[in-house]
């Protein structure tokens, strides 16, 4: 019954935040907004039972990506945004109507946190009665994430490094940097 | 319909907040804006999976003595990997800004446009 209420709690909290960042014109408000954003999901995640995706969102939502997005504004130093010239119809009405889309398919899925759905009854079991002798990892998510797709988590520093690698070829670079003084005189 | 309200309003509510960062992707022409607009939709995204993968009664998915239901845990592995993925396509978005700004001098869509248009 308390997890509900929290559940019901967040949600709207999640909502007035996400409303928020649509109205607010001051991007360093929107950056703040986005990261109690990322913050309130951390917390869901928890009541959700997913304390290492809170673990992971709470340091690299909340945490990283409101630190790259203020350094962004910092080199950018473009404060407010201006108003669009353009009326909001068009975009409202596609969004309205992929939103009733998508409404019109949550009746498929089984009720919110129904032990009998689909999603409980496929590889779960396996996973939660065998991972332990297999691996010798209490944490479920830590023996599939490092064991059973160690190399999945492998690939996925790859995905980082060409992120890096990217980064550094857009405004790292020394030529880069080089053209731009030679833009400037 | 009140067992169809309580079972899905949680999906309801990640919809509409993925729908809040659709719009602001779409509708506003602010670069770092649209950037924030998307982590929005992710994030929401994020939900709906871990809104699958919870069981009413169950526990974090750690083996421990006196408890026999758990939440999925695969669903959570699946997030964790998205979560570190968002972030390095939300640096390498944010560095785009930051060349677009140096190039352009100005981060917003519309102006971006004009200058385009008046080469």
């Amino acid at each position: 019954m308390l997890d509900t209420f929290i559940d019901i709690t967040l949600l709207a909290f999640l909502t007035i935040t996400a409303i928020a960042i649509i109205k607010v014109r001051d991007l360093f408000v929107v950056i703040m907004l986005f990261s109690i954003f990322s913050l309130h999901s951390a917390g869901l995640f928890v009541v959700m039972d997913a304390a290492d995706v809170a673990f992971t969102e709470a340091a690299v939502g909340a945490g990283i990506s409101t630190v790259l997005m203020l350094a962004t504004l910092a080199l950018t130093k473009d404060h407010d945004e201006k108003r669009p010239a353009h009326k909001a119809r068009l975009p409202l009405l596609v969004v309205l109507i992929t939103g009733a889309a998508l409404v019109y398919g949550t009746y498929d899925i089984p009720s919110f946190g129904d032990p009998d759905a689909p999603a409980q009854a496929h590889v779960k079991p396996y996973y939660i009665e065998q991972s332990m002798r297999e691996t010798g990892v209490p944490n479920t998510v830590t023996a599939v994430l490092a064991s059973y797709r160690g190399y999945d988590t492998l690939g996925e520093v790859t995905v980082i490094f060409t992120a890096g690698i990217g980064v550094m070829l857009l405004i790292g670079g020394r030529l880069t940097r080089k053209r731009d003084k030679e833009d400037d005189r | 319909m009140i067992d169809t309200i309580i079972g899905h309003y949680n999906y309801w509510v990640v919809i509409l907040l993925m729908m809040a960062g659709f719009y602001t992707v779409i509708n506003r022409g602010n670069l770092i804006k649209k950037i924030a607009g998307l982590n929005i939709f992710q994030t929401s995204v994020f939900l709906l999976y871990i809104s699958i993968g919870y069981v009413n009664e169950g526990t974090t998915p750690i083996i421990a003595e006196g408890f026999t239901r758990y939440a999925n845990p695969l669903p959570h592995v699946l997030i964790l990997t998205a979560i570190v993925v968002g972030v390095s396509t939300t640096a390498l978005g944010l560095a785009l800004v930051v060349r677009i700004k140096r190039a352009y001098g100005t981060i917003e869509e519309d102006e971006i446009h004009d200058k385009d248009m008046s080469l």
